[in-house]
């Protein structure tokens, strides 16, 4: 019996008068890769945004690991502006910061890398580390929490040298070559010991050797640490290659869902991505 | 006072056995016994100094005033340049630390001469003057508490409108005369304890800013880079940014607090007027030029800031004869212009501050001296 880990249960996303995510409703079971794929401006990123709590979804719920963590439905202006449906009865507010997410358990990357810049290697992953410490500020400048620093540099350092990283530890994570830079954010998240793992287009930007090691290193890690994985991603040979299921989504419509052999014969998907003649 | 922060560089591997914390401590000491024999030397140099030369000499001055502006200028950079949250706030919170170490230790007999306007005020108990320090802090870190709530939700140059706004309405509150029995409303609050020797506020802003820098190199520290580097990611990370705000928002009040009740003691007098948003300008100076996200930096800056605007340039605003020959230009107010030339330049060439992001630290003078040392001899053999 597969175990659901993330369920989106209708989520809609409204900028204004624009519909980015229409009633989008996706499982995710443990253990598995699933793929979220799409032309651009689809609302791929949205959806991701909206799971990790950087929007609020205008009406829908989320729930990970059997728990509501993210439930909305149109207030204020968005009620007269409101174009998606709606259920009769209103779903409970739940809007927590990203960072109760993360704590709770999901970790994600950026389309566009975001590392801290002016910190090194080793200090971008113990960043992670720090929500989950027990201290408080007292007891950490006064380095009464040096139990708490001691086992965050050793798990760090561990990390570090699981992924390859460690022999560039002490550099500026700015200073890396771009495909260390996607491995170390990958390593970063890792870093915050989640159950589920996302990834925004962890390929943009590799060639097709790098993108083979990239496809090698999530099926890696996803056992390793026994994660779910749910990726965006554009290059079609790594989604095609390990994700177990695959949703396609246009105009922020979820339009396909199944198998990879099942989406590529898709004539929905393949309209979508290829374009449909105007007198077809 | 630059040396303090050489000794903490957030390791920490004691072993697991007992006495972990008196090995530790060994372990500290003899790690940094350079750092600590430099501090000494320097307090020494300083008590000598104060021995040899009069009281009255500007040098003294200039090491007292800098030493406060010191302080004030690393609480800010905890502020600016490791979060990242543009604050021009600082001036106020001194205002309030001023005010509440001067309102509580002026003596009971001199508050009716002091609030000769007001019946002698309506406090009439005296704390002692670490107290006072600290509770001049808390007072400034209470209100910055209070003021973060709405003013952290903005970003960049709207938070530092926001809070330069706040600054001034301390000012103007603190006049108000319906508050004359606690603050003596715009008149001066004097007679309060003041330190006479040089080394008090070395002292104390040294302890403080050795605070602040074990805080920059704790696992907060970081948190704050992060935030500061990238608020979307570092929220990604987990990392609260409301909470982490307000908490290096109210730090970084509590030391400027402490710093305006040095300066308090200094002056020997407060007054709100004298907490304009020109005094926020000097300490924002001080941090820019010293290198944002530098504490050796500000440090550094605000002395050669203070000597400069205070002592160096003095014979600038002098008429100055050569004989029967009138120098032109030299007259009242030439130096503020030298002096604003001198910051544009620094500016323009050092955009980045003296120290960028740098600090000075035991290691890297030894590495230094050592490079040099070596050039030297290679120079010899050849």
């Amino acid at each position: 019996m597969m175990e659901n880990i993330l369920h989106t249960e209708k989520i809609t996303m409204q900028f204004g008068g624009v519909v980015a995510l229409y009633n989008l409703t996706i499982d995710v079971n443990k253990g598995e890769i699933v793929a979220l794929i799409g032309p651009n401006g689809a609302g791929k990123t949205t959806a991701f945004n909206c799971i990790t709590g950087v929007y609020e979804p205008t009406n829908g719920s989320v729930s990970f690991c059997g728990e509501t963590i993210v439930s909305n439905h149109p207030q204020g202006r968005m009620k007269k502006l409101y174009l998606g449906e709606e259920d009769k009865e209103k779903l409970r507010v739940i809007r927590p910061t990203p960072d109760k997410i993360t704590k709770l358990g999901i970790a994600r990357t950026f389309q566009n890398i975001r590392l801290f810049k002016s910190l090194t290697v080793f200090e971008n992953v113990l960043v992670a580390k720090h929500m989950r410490a027990k201290q408080n500020v007292l007891t950490a400048t006064l380095r009464l929490n040096w139990r708490e620093e001691k086992r965050a540099r050793e798990e760090s350092l561990a990390l570090l040298e699981e992924q390859g990283l460690l022999q560039y530890k002490d550099d500026l994570a700015s200073s890396l070559p771009y495909g260390l830079q996607r491995r170390l954010e990958i390593s970063r998240a890792l870093a915050t010991e989640p159950k589920l793992l996302l990834l925004d287009e962890p390929a943009a930007g590799m060639n097709p050797q790098e993108t083979q090691e990239l496809a090698e290193f999530i099926v890696k890690i996803k056992n390793k640490y026994d994660l779910t994985v749910l990726m965006i991603e554009h290059h079609m040979d790594l989604v095609m290659q390990i994700s177990d299921r695959i949703y396609v989504l246009d105009f922020g419509k979820l339009i396909a869902h199944g198998t990879p052999g099942e989406v590529q014969k898709n004539q929905r998907v393949i309209d979508a991505y290829l374009g449909v003649a105007d007198d077809a | 006072m630059n040396e303090k922060n050489i000794n903490i560089n957030g390791e920490i591997t004691p072993p697991d056995k007992k006495n972990i914390f008196f090995k530790s401590v060994v372990g500290f000491l003899r790690k940094n016994w350079i750092g600590f024999t430099l501090l000494a030397a320097l307090f020494a140099i300083i008590f000598i100094l104060e021995q040899v030369l009069s009281s009255s000499s500007m040098l003294f001055v200039v090491l007292k005033k800098g030493a406060i502006y010191a302080l004030v200028a690393v609480s800010m950079n905890l502020l600016n340049g490791f979060t990242g949250l543009f604050s021009l706030g600082q001036a106020g919170f001194m205002l309030i630390g001023a005010y509440t170490y001067a309102i509580f230790t002026i003596p009971a007999e001199a508050r009716t001469a002091v609030y000769q306007y007001f019946d002698g005020g309506i406090i009439n108990f005296t704390v002692p003057v670490p107290i006072a320090l600290i509770m001049a802090g808390l007072a400034a870190a209470l209100f910055a508490y209070l003021v973060g709530l709405p003013v952290l939700r903005l970003k960049s140059d709207y938070l530092a409108i926001a809070t330069l706004g706040f600054a001034e309405i301390i000012r103007a509150f603190f006049q108000w005369d319906k508050l004359g029995p606690v603050t003596n409303g715009s008149n001066l609050l004097r007679r309060f304890p003041v330190f006479s020797s040089t080394l008090y506020p070395f002292i104390v802003s040294g302890i403080c800013i050795a605070i602040i820098v074990l805080l920059i190199n704790s696992s907060y520290g970081r948190a704050f880079k992060a935030i500061r580097d990238d608020e979307v990611a570092a929220e990604a990370m987990g990392i609260n940014l409301a909470r982490h705000k307000q908490l290096s928002f109210t730090v970084s009040s509590f030391f400027a607090g402490v710093g305006g009740a040095l300066l308090a003691m200094y002056q020997t007098t407060v007054q709100a007027a004298a907490f304009k948003s020109a005094m926020t300008y000097e300490i924002l100076l001080i941090v820019v030029i010293g290198g944002i996200g530098s504490v050796t930096g500000s440090c550094l800056s605000s002395f050669l800031f203070i000597a400069s605007s205070e002592w160096w340039l003095r014979f600038l605003d002098s008429e100055t004869y050569i004989g029967s020959f009138k120098l032109p230009l030299l007259a009242s107010g030439f130096r503020k212009v030298v002096f604003s030339i001198i910051i544009m330049v620094v500016v323009l060439f050092y955009s980045r501050g003296i120290m960028g992001t740098n600090e000075i630290s035991v290691d890297a003078l030894l590495r230094f001296f050592r490079k040099l040392f070596r050039k030297d001899s290679k120079g010899e053999a050849a």
